[in-house]
């Protein structure tokens, strides 16, 4: 019996993303057909491309910071809160974090100390900046939506300001860009040679990314605070009346999310361009549709992130051969919208499933539903 | 070809089976035109299932439906509204920013379009059916009553002859019961045919001209109002004799378990919504408030609760607990039965184990130390569901599945579990069948004899007579009226909730309210 609910329960959330992967397939061949390419040929050349070991060690980069910030956003969505401003929480945060860590009056400080001084203050400032949100949500009842994307204009405003070469900022030997000093090579965190046959490593960062889903799943499926955050995003007045304190939940999660948020982009800060760059952006939103694509499961937005990686990786190739990488584009676009939509369906199906099984087991109660 | 006009609706061997279950059974109901039709049952007896047959969600494996004499197979509820059946759901599904004539027509746009031959028809049909509505009003504006009239005119509105009305009596007040009961009258004498799916026996009683009891899937007798009276109706539809809500002897203590001082409640916009109210509930004592919907027992709840901002004091068992957080309290012993299980009791999403965390999750067996004790609360789940007759097929079952009945049923095991001092029960057995009435109001008795203070509010005058120690009405926010369940009568009780106890006679009832409203919202005029 038991096991016959949980094909119920198991189901749907993962026919939901393969369905909506299906569609994206679809709807990408019938842009490519209209186009005039060759739909199956194209399809396997972003396979083999994406698949050779350089490309996996590039995929698994592109996922780090995607993963990351998908878990950023869902955090708040697991409340209700839809923190839309990751994308500015995660840039302030590491514009502040790369100036401090790479500041002259740090030079005396071992590397170690400084990656994690770099790490501890990306995230404190990522939940400062989530946390405005959050006290303009529960003194004045301002949607964090709105917030959010108002803050996430301002903090680009912020970085703007603060990344000349008067105030946080330094000009890149031969380049016009103005970045954050260039941090010394002990801050480094030096890519790790987990995919064979390529000489190409992976951000290390990638090891803060995985611990950072586990403590999310281990955070929200096994702790009192987790529970109380669930609740209060599935069943608000529920919550409450289970003596859940809402303000200081939404706190709680927009700090948490904006912390998380912070980390977003150390990856290729420590694995790669070593210095804040005005370069980095957009991966805000990235983790929002990973966040959906995953249905906030840590390890469905751990493949969300992969496929985004594979995806874009693997669009790198279409140019060469003509054919438009916004293909792909429009891949990742539908892929969104159609799970979204699938897993609206599913879910709705699953409860009539959980119904109507209900209804017949306890219909007759003599045998309580033990049936094939 | 028949001489005499046929059977609105006729059910015959009616047979639904799921997958290794038997969800109905020969089924034979035969619902005459310009009749009300009850049909009586214990959730899960099959009531629904069978609805859903006529309404053209299930088909039927076997049997016939015949309808005004011609037989029908319906494959979608669109088939049977063309047929001319409607269906009154019992949690109305209108939109609170759109006016009446919006919300009818929604989804129906291309009967009578959307303009002024709309509202003109929407304007006939309250006349020739005597369903006062505005058209014009705003549906946020409307009462409870006036929604439920909107319901019904959105059938009507689509053509509907037979309408199929579930549960509606279970949201309405007494007062806004009769008024339906007047319009369902009405809407017979026009020629229409109601089913009226529900469990309120007396209100079956009054009401209907016909009565059948269904039982575990099969309809187990066809009565006449005038033949059965309400225990016999229990007794078809539970099939044993039936235990009554009167709590045998006397277990009340002197020691206060809570005790409540000058408890006020502002609204938002600074209305007095509790007035000054002072109450001690002894331990063993159960402290009944009686009173009309909307005078004021929601936000007592809440304000004991701690959910809602109040002045005054709290006690519970000695400890002052005014400044205490929902939470705390609830961890010193403060069971919470909501009035709105969906709204306040329940995580619909979630499955049932986690429900039974709901409102404990700071408590053993569901956590320890910080961090969630899934197995403890699992294992305990299985212990409510068996020992409270939750009829579920497991734990893992989210709460939505469950009927209205078991859901309440874990809620009140739920609560039960943490030996609370003081049990704050809002409509405890609302929504549920007479089973599982009688089970819960055994638990409430049993622990009121183990030394529970129980506050509770009810709509049902039998219940709060028949459970109470101590009664107090309730109106406009003030305790009133004092009465002795011992002797009180539902008709005296029912008085005395109107504000009679006030006002010498509820004539002028209206007026000196108004006057009393004027008072009110001088002095604070002045102040301002």
């Amino acid at each position: 019996m038991k096991t016959r609910f949980d094909w119920v329960r198991l189901l749907p959330p993962l026919i939901a993303p393969l369905g909506a992967i299906l569609i994206a397939l679809v709807v990408s061949s019938i842009v490519l057909a209209v186009g005039g390419k060759e739909v199956f040929p194209t399809f396997e050349l972003m396979l083999d491309y994406g698949s050779q070991p350089g490309s996996i060690a590039a995929m698994l980069d592109k996922a780090t910071p995607y993963y990351l910030s998908a878990v950023a956003a869902a955090i708040g969505f697991r409340m209700g809160l839809f923190n839309i401003g990751v994308d500015g929480q995660y840039r302030i945060a590491a514009l502040l974090a790369a100036a401090l860590g790479g500041a002259s009056f740090m030079d005396a400080v071992p590397g170690v100390v400084r990656i994690v001084l770099i790490v501890l203050v990306a995230m404190l400032v990522g939940a400062a900046w989530a946390g405005l949100a959050a006290l303009l949500k529960v003194t004045r009842g301002v949607s964090e939506v709105i917030s959010t994307i108002m803050l996430n204009t301002i903090a680009g405003g912020f970085v703007a300001f603060l990344l000349t070469t008067d105030k946080l900022g330094v000009q890149a030997a031969g380049s016009n860009a103005v970045t954050t000093p260039i941090l010394p090579k002990d801050v480094w965190i030096s890519d790790l040679p987990i995919v064979s046959g390529t000489k190409d490593g992976v951000f290390g960062f990638i090891v803060v990314a995985a611990l950072v889903g586990v403590a999310y799943w281990f955070l929200l499926g096994r702790t009192r605070f987790g529970f109380d955050l669930r609740a209060a995003g599935a069943n608000p007045s529920a919550a409450v009346a289970s003596g859940v304190d809402a303000k200081r939940m939404v706190i709680a999660a927009m700090l948490l999310s904006g912390a998380v948020a912070g980390l977003v982009g150390l990856p290729q800060l420590f694995g790669e361009q070593h210095a804040f760059t005005e370069s980095v952006g957009g991966l805000g939103f990235t983790g929002i549709a990973i966040a959906l694509l995953g249905r906030n499961h840590p390890i469905g937005m751990a493949f969300g992130a992969l496929l985004w990686g594979f995806l874009e990786r693997s669009a790198q190739i279409l140019d060469l051969e003509g054919i438009p990488k916004e293909t792909v584009t429009i891949m990742q676009g539908t892929a969104v919208l159609a799970v979204v939509v699938a897993y609206e369906l599913t879910s709705h199906v699953t409860k009539r499933l959980q119904q109507k099984r209900v209804g017949e087991s306890v219909a007759t109660p003599a045998p309580t539903g033990v049936s094939a | 070809m028949a001489a005499e006009p046929p059977a609105a609706v006729e059910l015959s061997g009616i047979t639904k089976r799921f997958p290794g279950v038997v969800a109905n059974s020969d089924i034979h109901i035969t619902v005459g035109r310009g009749t009300i039709h009850a049909i009586v049952g214990e959730n899960g007896a099959g009531k629904s299932t069978l609805m859903k047959i006529l309404y053209g969600m299930y088909r039927p494996d076997e049997g016939e439906i015949r309808i005004n004499g011609s037989a029908v197979r319906f494959t979608s509820p669109q088939q049977a509204i063309g047929a001319g059946i409607g269906m009154v759901h019992q949690h109305f599904m209108l939109a609170d920013n759109l006016t009446v004539q919006e919300n009818v027509v929604l989804g129906a746009e291309k009967l009578y379009g959307i303009g002024g031959k709309a509202t003109a028809k929407i304007r006939e049909i309250s006349r020739q059916y005597g369903l006062e509505v505005d058209p014009e009003a705003l549906v946020e504006e409307l009462g409870v009553g006036d929604r439920q009239r909107v319901e019904i005119i959105k059938v009507l509105y689509r053509g509907a002859k037979i309408l199929i009305l579930d549960e509606p009596t279970a949201v309405l007040v007494p007062q806004e019961v009769d008024e339906l009961f007047g319009n369902l009258r009405q809407l017979t004498a026009e020629g229409l045919t109601i089913i009226f799916i529900s469990h309120k026996l007396h209100e079956v009683l009054s009401v209907a001209d016909a009565i059948t009891v269904i039982r575990r899937g099969t309809t187990v007798a066809s009565v006449l109002p005038a033949d059965v009276t309400a225990r016999e109706l229990a007794t078809l539809m539970v099939g044993s004799e039936l235990p009554s809500p009167e709590t045998r002897e006397s277990t009340v203590t002197t020691t206060p378990a809570l005790t409540v001082r000058g408890l006020t409640v502002l609204s938002a916009a600074g209305r007095t919504l509790i007035d000054g109210v002072d109450l001690t509930i002894h331990k063993g004592e159960v402290l009944g408030i009686a009173g009309v919907e909307g005078n004021g027992q929601a936000e007592l709840v809440e304000a004991i609760m701690g959910m809602r901002p109040a002045a005054g004091t709290v006690e519970l068992a000695g400890d002052e607990i005014t400044a205490w957080s929902t939470r705390k309290r609830r961890e010193a012993g403060l069971g919470y039965v909501p009035e709105d299980r969906h709204r306040h009791g329940l995580l619909l999403e979630a499955p049932l184990w986690e429900n039974r965390m709901l409102g404990h999750q700071t408590e053993s067996p569901n956590s320890g130390r910080g961090l969630l004790t899934t197995g403890a609360a699992r294992k305990d789940t299985e212990r409510i569901v068996e020992q409270y007759d939750v009829r579920t097929p497991g734990i893992e079952v989210a709460a939505h599945a469950l009927s209205g009945g078991n859901q309440q049923k874990l809620i009140v095991g739920r609560e039960m579990s943490h030996a609370p001092k003081v049990l704050i029960a809002a409509h405890p057995t609302r929504g549920v069948d007479v089973g599982a009435q009688a089970a819960i109001w055994d638990h409430i008795r049993q622990a009121r004899h183990d030394g529970l203070g129980v506050l509770l509010i009810s709509a049902d005058l039998d219940e709060l007579i028949g459970l109470s120690d101590t009664l107090r009405v309730i109106y406009r926010g003030k305790l009133v009226a004092d009465a002795d369940p011992a002797t009180v009568t539902p008709e005296q009780l029912g008085l005395a909730m109107t504000g009679a106890a006030e006002q010498p006679s509820p004539a002028v009832e209206r007026i000196s309210a108004a006057v009393e409203e004027l008072k009110k919202e001088a002095p604070k005029g002045e102040q301002a």
